[in-house]
């Protein structure tokens, strides 16, 4: 539950109302929001249109990794209490994508040459290099709607949709999740579930797993244009007061993901005995993966700060086990603001079909990926966040990360000229974050 | 045995925090501090887009809240 205090309406909201009625092309309502306050509108045009009664929730995030991937996402998140506990949330997130990404292949002592996804081009890896496809690029755009509502005195349902769309994919969802409180409301136990649903139409169709990545020019062996996976998600969760200052939550989840799997993007080398690559085929993952968490937060409330603490296991069927630990301790200063520093550790487990590369000897399993993302990994994120309350209420705070991904050899031998060469290049990102509360 | 381990941890985490229900809590006066924005379990925004980050960059995701599919980042 939470408290949300009635507040004067703010001129962006109103800006922002006026833009979004501009867009509606609805000028004659546009007109009575700019006469304020005004005594024209009816009621449901006051409910819908009065942006003042929404807490709106904005962010933009820039994310750079050195010599890879940038992205920014920006985000504006509105909350309504329509009657008492009756909320509606709406989200929209924009974000775009550029850079260079890992294709698979392992680096060499020579200078390779790759085929675009797109099979119409190609590029060159610098001898010793880890071989990236810099022609990495996409932009998304994700509606989400969320309506929260008590149905009896101790029974809480929240249900919702989610929309998300790329150039080359398709994301759709809905979940809902009902929470039962008891003990004074000291106890809340819930079940939640999600489905989604998505279409992945590739740059260059689907390519048939295994297969060679032909040179440029040349048609790959496609199973399509697009394909399709569902994700079914179950979450069975408990939080619990436990004294005036502190709050803990335990969730189990389960979750099986259906159809479409493979990156169509990545590829495995092959290399013979002295470590040159002789063949790049595409990877091949099971069509079947459930994945199983259980996580455990706690949040404490000392008199000048707030520790948050959490902790997940995941395990899944790829053989792949995670852990992550998560802290922030937000520190209140004077007038308003705060700072809170904040660290993560994470380390998984590689899959059972992880391979940073094949050798030529060995036949080629039927399951096979070198993308470092489901090998073993060590990831570290360390930061702070400081925020401010301004002095018309609002809030600002600005978040700068720094994220460290050290990807490791789970015992694979580097065979010949490999052995010279960095297989495992860790990845060293920065993030950057406003947000502002209105 | 990891799965027994498991098992065990998941119970005690159960047990204790069920079993320990009537004597935890707070009456309705007590929940000026749990009130508090800051004292909320999820901060929707940063929590979203923590969770791409992640869910494109490691095998892991959800756990917290739903891990769903969503993008093709991963």
């Amino acid at each position: 539950m939470q408290l949300i205090s009635p507040k004067k309406p703010k001129s962006i909201k109103a800006a922002l109302g006026l833009a979004t009625l501009a867009l509606l092309g609805t000028d004659a309502v546009a007109k009575s929001v700019t006469q304020q306050p005004s005594t024209q509108k009816s009621p449901a045009q006051k409910k819908l249109l009065d942006l003042s009664a929404w807490k709106l929730d904005a962010a933009v995030l820039f994310y750079s990794e050195a010599d890879r991937v940038s992205a920014v996402e920006a985000v504006i998140n509105g909350k309504r209490e329509f009657a008492d506990d009756h909320f509606l949330n709406l989200k929209l997130t924009v974000d775009t994508l550029t850079g260079a990404s890992a294709n698979g292949a392992v680096a060499q002592p020579n200078v390779q040459t790759f085929t675009r996804p797109s099979g119409k081009g190609s590029f060159e890896t610098p001898i010793g290099e880890t071989p990236l496809d810099d022609t990495f690029q996409d932009t998304r755009v994700q509606l989400n709607g969320q309506w929260t509502q008590p149905i009896s005195d101790n029974m809480t349902l929240s249900s919702g949709g989610h929309l998300s769309k790329e150039y080359d994919y398709l994301s759709l969802g809905i979940n809902s999740n009902l929470a039962y409180d008891f003990n004074q409301k000291n106890t809340t136990a819930s079940v939640g579930f999600s489905y989604f649903n998505d279409t992945f139409t590739p740059e260059g169709d689907i390519p048939t797993p295994l297969t060679r990545i032909p040179a440029a020019g040349i048609d790959k062996q496609s199973l399509g244009t697009s394909d399709t996976k569902s994700t079914v998600d179950v979450l069975f969760g408990l939080t619990q007061i436990i004294n005036r200052r502190m709050i803990t939550q335990f969730n189990y989840s389960y979750s099986v993901i259906d159809g479409y799997l493979n990156d169509p993007f990545k590829g495995v080398s092959i290399v013979n005995s002295l470590g040159l690559t002789r063949d790049f085929i595409y990877e091949s993952r099971p069509d079947k993966r459930t994945k199983q968490s259980i996580f455990a937060q706690t949040k404490y409330h000392f008199d000048g700060s707030i520790i948050d603490l959490s902790y997940r296991y995941m395990w899944d069927d790829w053989k792949i086990k995670s852990h992550t630990v998560d802290s922030k301790w937000r520190i209140e200063l004077n007038d308003g603001y705060y700072i809170e520093p904040h660290a993560r550790y994470y380390t998984q487990t590689a899959s059972d079909f992880y391979r940073p590369f094949l050798n030529q000897s060995n036949d080629v399993p039927a399951f096979v990926s070198a993308d470092y993302r489901i090998g073993e990994m060590d990831t570290y994120t360390v930061g702070a966040k400081v925020g401010m309350k301004l002095s018309n209420g609002n809030e600002l705070a600005f978040r700068l990360e720094y994220y460290h991904q050290t990807p490791k050899n789970s015992g694979f031998e580097q065979v010949g000229a490999l052995a010279d060469l960095q297989l495992y290049a860790p990845i060293k990102a920065f993030v950057f974050q406003v947000n502002y509360s209105f | 045995m990891m799965k027994t381990v498991r098992r065990i941890i998941t119970l005690t985490l159960v047990v204790a925090s069920v079993g320990g229900c009537a004597n935890l809590g707070v009456k309705p006066w007590e929940r000026d501090l749990l009130a508090k924005e800051s004292m909320a379990l999820s901060h929707a925004v940063d929590s979203a887009l923590d969770d791409h980050i992640y869910f494109s960059k490691e095998a892991s995701s959800g756990g917290k809240s739903f891990g769903g599919g969503g993008c093709g980042c991963n």
